[in-house]
């Protein structure tokens, strides 16, 4: 096994057993930490596949943003009274069945699916670290409709957000 | 690999001076005298408190949450030092060469948000978890400002490699790319040409003096990226005991010092490397004083990594050493006025500088 593979499977790994454990465990926080560990190793997945910059991303908005949201929500919300935070179990059957029965599609999607027949995937083989300029180019030409339209719509996420949060308040002026 | 092993043992002696430093430097301030006592002048001081720190009992908490209390202090640490990694220190310096160095190193600094939210909320205690929520909302906050000043840098220089960053600001800005110059103040059409004077007039703060303000703009928000004062609300001694690491003791505790003044550093040499040249040389050639081709070196070569890496380590720890001046000189600021500064005064400000920066690299070119 050279190591290459052994890096892979590392990094495999450990998004496998974090996800594994954000399933098992039922303290939200200790989920939210194991997330973590899931994003830094999709992350080292994506390295991995010579997208350093979509790594990096991900480390930059799920880790730094996301996650942090998410934690800070339960810290703001259930740390009062001193005790764990713990998520009960409901409809296990249902969810068994569901989260099956989508893990089959996928599975036999994915083992049916020829990859190498997709004209995009076969013309692109060359396994050169992601020249910079040549992502920034085509999102600003060949993909420039989609990045306006996320771009407005996180603006009006973000007046959204302004407007549900504030106004209810009265400034006090002088805070002495 | 030399790398991690360079900036592992620099970074635990840079440390221990940077503390005898504070508190000398403070006891200055203070019209005191400091530690006199552990070696001439005291210099042992640290060393002696290093030995003792290490020996310290290893106290968690019974209430704490173990499983996030524990490994808090070592995620804090390996944010801040793999940030190191891409550090290009001299001009043949071989770090992590990545082309996104400058991007990584952002998001990096990022995650030991989340290593301070373990500490504050595995402490179970209220000080610490107050400590945590005060840091976390404050860096995140600065991370606006700061990531829009270094957002200027990028416009200006074309490029998010660290390495390519300095080199443009110097005398060999042509080793990487062939036809690029350098103008007086970056600006084509005044005719001067700076490309082999080099020295101060070819750093970002001079190819683009609005870079100063940039520069005054990442200097305050990476105070307090690094919790320092006058944004040490998070840690107020008089509140606060010692914000979200007061529970911590022994090496733990030594870990969390560690990479606070391990940020310190970091955000200084990125000061240094995206404003003020980098590993180039200050001095400019005059004439026939060929002052630039003296005190750089050719890259590569060993006078260009040993003055390489005089300046620019030069350069941060004097970073550093204003960051600690700063420290002692100045009153902490009340929580609504560290916002209000963040948000009113230094995003706004921030914004305008990017939309001035786009204006300047059109003067550039």
């Amino acid at each position: 096994m050279d190591l290459s593979t052994f890096v892979f499977y590392f990094f495999a790994g450990i998004t496998l057993v974090s996800a594994l454990f954000i399933l098992f465990t039922r303290n939200i926080l200790y989920a939210a930490f194991a997330l973590m560990l899931t994003f830094l190793g999709v992350a080292g997945i994506f390295v991995f596949a010579g997208a350093e910059f979509i790594a990096i991303t991900q480390i930059l908005v799920y880790v730094g943003g996301i996650l942090v949201l998410i934690v800070f929500g339960v810290m703001l919300t259930n740390r009062l009274q001193g005790q764990k935070v713990l998520t009960p179990v409901y409809r296990k059957l249902m969810g068994l069945i569901v989260g099956g029965g989508l893990f089959l599609i996928l599975f036999k999607a994915i083992v049916e699916a020829n990859f190498g027949a997709i004209t995009w995937v076969s013309g692109n083989t060359q396994t050169e670290p992601t020249s910079l300029k040549k992502l920034g180019l085509t999102l600003m030409t060949d993909y420039v409709l989609a990045f306006e339209v996320i771009g407005i719509l996180l603006l009006i996420a973000l007046i959204g957000a302004i407007h549900m949060a504030g106004g209810k308040r009265k400034e006090v002026s002088d805070a002495s | 690999m030399y790398a991690f092993i360079f900036f592992l043992t620099f970074l635990l002696i840079y440390t221990i001076f940077a503390v005898y430093a504070e508190r000398k430097i403070s006891a200055f301030i203070q019209d005191r005298l400091g530690p006199m006592e552990v070696g001439y002048y005291g210099i042992l001081q640290t060393v002696a408190d290093l030995l003792k720190l290490v020996q310290k009992e290893d106290i968690v908490p019974t209430a704490a949450d173990k499983k996030i209390f524990k490994p808090a202090p070592v995620i804090v640490f390996m944010a801040v030092f793999a940030g190191f990694a891409v550090l290009p220190l001299t001009s043949g310096f071989k770090g992590a060469e990545v082309q996104i160095g400058l991007f990584y190193l952002l998001a990096i600094i990022s995650l030991d948000v989340v290593g301070i939210l373990m500490a504050g909320w595995g402490s179970n205690s209220k000080y610490a978890l107050f400590g945590a929520m005060r840091s976390v909302a404050q860096i995140i906050s600065y991370e606006i400002p700061l990531g829009l000043s270094v957002l200027c840098v990028i416009m200006i220089s074309q490029t998010l490699s660290l390495q390519e960053i300095i080199y443009q600001q110097g005398i060999y800005i042509q080793h990487l790319d062939e036809g690029a110059v350098n103008y007086l103040f970056g600006i084509k059409a005044l005719g001067i040409e700076t490309t082999n004077i080099g020295g101060i007039l070819t750093w970002n703060i001079f190819r683009a003096p609005i870079f100063l303000i940039g520069y005054v703009i990442f200097f305050i928000a990476s105070l307090a990226e690094c919790n320092r004062a006058p944004f040490d609300i998070p840690e107020a001694e008089s509140e606060l005991v010692a914000g979200y690491h007061v529970e911590y003791s022994g090496f733990r505790w030594a870990l969390i010092m560690l990479s606070e003044y391990g940020m310190m550093l970091l955000v200084s040499f990125l000061g240094a490397i995206l404003f003020l040249g980098g590993w180039n040389s200050p001095l400019p050639n005059i004439g026939s004083f060929a002052l630039a081709d003296w005190t750089t070196g050719e890259p590569g070569t060993l006078p260009g990594h040993l003055w390489g890496g005089f300046w620019l380590i030069g350069k941060a720890l004097i970073a550093v050493g204003v960051q600690i001046w700063i420290r002692w000189t100045y009153p902490r600021l009340r929580l609504d006025q560290l916002m209000n500064l963040s948000w009113k005064y230094l995003t706004p400000a921030a914004i305008i500088l990017v939309l001035l920066s786009a204006l300047w690299r059109l003067l550039m070119i």
